[in-house]
């Protein structure tokens, strides 16, 4: 789960991670009001969505389609300006590099006070899976992609681990800033920032924390100029402060049903949709649907105990996809029985009255009479032996393939 | 021989008295594994009834271990537990028996929790945890044999053919293609699909060549991380025996959790590509569909002149 920039910063500035004073709004007079009570000059005006790539993003009018305004990041010198920027990016499309074409409506801003820049440096927490542990990233080159940097000027990139036994120590603190060039003041906040960055991120079950920029001011300060944060969605359980900030807007609705459901569903492009149990078997059978010369409409993971509910929601998510010209089932029972999974499928087929054809493949535990169920059935229903011949049955049902 | 668990382990169940715990106690014991009983805080002194035997029940797993001497665990306990069920179990067959494998099926446990977790047993050199999230691991024997976790016992039969995977069904599924062609399994053994796991990859793969009854090895990967090229880098110069390698996710969109907590390709890496690669070049067999296995598998068989 990501939340926005400005909630972001709220957590940082709680815990005593330096970040500069901002108001979040949601209309063009709260940014009006922001600026007054800010009293700073300059101050930035900064479009809330949950991609990145926002300064060098496009805004567009969501009626028209037509450019409203280039930048989705944007520093005002006056009220004026600062009047002309909201009304440009509040109600309009944000399109960046990570939000694909459709881009993002944005409904909320960010105005933050300026400050007097240094040096932008890079500045990243995330968990490891090969070294199990958490690790911390930097650069000098604030600003930039850091997969460009990667692949440009790797030796600019700085890592340190996290034992996870020790936490981090403060001889590794002092060790990073000085990789980065800094000393005296800046080091010394910097060191204090870290820490504090840490707690953030350990108290707060973060999946990732990304400063781009973090920069030094002219008189050795360390302020955090942005903050990506996501957290995992595993230790939600323990964060009820977690549903305040949550941005639906920002989810896609199919997903959020089906996660209400306790189904793990993702959209694609394609028009097969697919229903199958474990994540690996899911991946599995789009990819197969793939070489067989179809295109899956999505991945859909009904879980280990899926019940008949629980699939007829299923069904009900594919079928809202316009797209959908076919279904393939595949399941293969462990925990989960055929024969109840084959009920699951006629008793879904018949509430939601299924126009599209259907390919069935069942097995492990109880196929048999599972597939005995299917085969009593008077609906349109194709069974398939195994994942191979069901692919290529669906696509060749929907007329696609070679 | 067998990889970790053999036939007769005697296993515990960590989280016996709850629903999860029960039902697959249940089938394990069912399925032969000789389960000697579990533990859940606060219902020491109580018995389960498991069907074919009843089993009793302690309060810790230090008690359960000292009063079975296990070789084995298996933890049920709900996500929010679940990490400090692990270091128990660490704890207490490294402190009674400086051994001990724990197998963690439980799935949404929170990444750091596992972090922690999974140092605690790095500590403790003689424990080895599989999972989280995972089917477990399963040992086939002549009659019987031990099934530790929630795999459909009834697909497998005793062989020669070793799997290792990071997927729950899609091992079933490499199971039933190894049964396609008559062979058997020695162990197999579901690594889970989380970030942050217990043993991996290069472990399963060490084992199994190690391994005299295991003679060829099913390698299922998914995407997300790079678990996979370097084990296919490790296999290169370290493992004899022909690989067969598949890897879920070559349709998955970038940025997007596929289910597993672990399957993102991120910043475009992890990629189904990138690890197809890394198999082809380190000479692992490739199985591009999934259900192919069984056919690729029998060509590796052949060409090492097992067949």
């Amino acid at each position: 789960m990501n939340i926005h920039e400005y909630q972001g910063k709220q957590l940082f500035r709680d815990a005593g991670v330096p970040v500069l004073d901002g108001v979040h709004c949601t209309t063009v007079e709260d940014a009006l009001a922001a600026y007054d009570n800010l009293g700073s000059k300059v101050v930035a005006v900064k479009s809330q969505i949950h991609a990145g790539g926002r300064g060098k993003g496009n805004l567009y009018c969501p009626e028209t389609g037509e450019l409203q305004m280039e930048g989705g990041v944007k520093i005002a010198f006056s009220r004026e300006e600062v009047e002309t920027y909201s009304t440009n990016i509040l109600g309009h499309i944000l399109v960046t590099k990570q939000t694909g074409e459709e881009g993002k409506l944005v409904h909320n801003l960010y105005v933050e006070s300026g400050c007097d820049i240094a040096h932008e440096y890079y500045l990243a927490m995330l968990v490891d899976r090969e070294a199990k542990s958490i690790l911390i990233m930097a650069s000098t080159e604030g600003g930039m992609d850091i997969e460009e940097v990667a692949e440009s000027n790797p030796e600019a990139i700085h890592k340190i681990w996290i034992d996870p036994n020790s936490g981090l120590l403060p001889f590794q603190s002092r060790n990073l800033g000085t990789a980065l060039g800094l000393e005296g003041g800046a080091l010394k906040s910097f060191t204090k920032m870290l820490s504090k960055l840490h707690s953030v991120f350990i108290a707060n079950d973060c999946s990732m924390v990304e400063i781009n920029p973090l920069v030094k001011t002219g008189d050795d300060g360390i302020i955090a100029l942005d903050a990506k944060v996501g957290f995992d969605s595993n230790a939600e359980f323990r964060h009820k402060d977690w549903d305040d900030m949550r941005d639906m807007g920002e989810e896609d609705e199919a997903e959020i049903r089906a996660s209400e459901a306790g189904l793990s569903y993702v959209k694609l492009d394609g028009n097969i949709g697919c229903l199958v149990n474990g994540a690996g078997l899911a991946m599995a059978t789009m990819d197969v649907i793939k070489l067989k010369g179809g295109d899956p409409a999505n991945f859909l993971d009904v879980g280990g105990g899926a019940n008949e509910e629980q699939v007829t929601t299923a069904f009900s998510i594919i079928l809202e996809d316009p797209n959908v010209k076919g279904i393939l089932v595949n399941i293969f029972g462990g925990i989960m029985r055929c024969d109840i999974i084959a009920r699951g499928v006629i008793a879904a087929v018949e509430n939601l009255g299924l126009e599209v054809p259907l390919v069935v493949r069942l097995a492990g535990t109880n196929v048999d009479e599972g597939k005995a169920i299917l085969a009593e059935s008077t609906l349109n229903i194709h069974p398939a032996d195994d994942l191979a011949s069901g692919a290529q049955r669906i696509v060749e049902l929907i007329g696609g393939g070679e | 021989m067998s990889v970790w668990i053999n036939e007769d382990a005697k296993v515990i169940v960590q989280g016996i008295t709850g629903r999860q715990g029960l039902f697959h106690a249940t089938k394990m014991a069912e399925y032969g594994t000789n389960l000697v009983g579990g533990c859940t805080p606060g219902k020491g002194g109580q018995t389960v009834d498991l069907g074919v035997r009843e089993v009793p029940v302690w309060d810790s797993v230090e008690d359960a271990i000292k009063a079975t001497d296990a070789d084995a665990s298996v933890v049920y306990v709900p996500p929010p537990f679940a990490a400090g069920a692990i270091m128990e179990a660490a704890e207490a067959f490294d402190r009674i028996k400086g051994e001990g494998v724990i197998i963690c099926i439980t799935e949404g446990i929170p990444t750091l929790d596992m972090v922690k977790a999974v140092a605690y047993v790095d500590d403790r050199p003689g424990i080895r945890l599989i999972g989280p999230n995972c089917p477990g691991i399963i040992t086939p024997g002549d009659t019987g044999g031990a099934k530790i976790g929630i795999m459909p016992g009834h697909i497998h039969a005793k062989g020669r053919i070793g799997i290792v995977s990071k997927s729950g069904t899609l091992t079933y599924e490499a199971v039933a293609q190894t049964m396609s062609i008559n062979e058997g399994q020695s162990t197999c053994i579901g690594i889970g699909g989380d970030p942050v796991n217990g043993t991996g990859f290069i472990d399963c793969l060490a084992a199994f060549q190690a391994d005299s009854q295991t003679e060829a090895i099913v390698m299922i990967g998914e995407i997300g991380g790079s678990a996979e090229e370097e084990a296919a880098a490790w296999a290169k110069e370290n493992v004899t025996k022909p690989i067969v390698g598949f890897v879920a996710g070559a349709t998955a969109p970038p940025g997007k959790r596929m289910g597993h907590a672990g399957a993102i390709i991120s910043g475009g890496k992890g990629t189904a590509a990138e690890k197809f690669a890394a198999f082809e070049e380190a000479g692992i067999y490739v199985a591009r569909d999934p259900s192919e296995i069984g056919a690729v598998l029998k060509t590796a068989l052949e060409q090492a002149g097992l067949l």
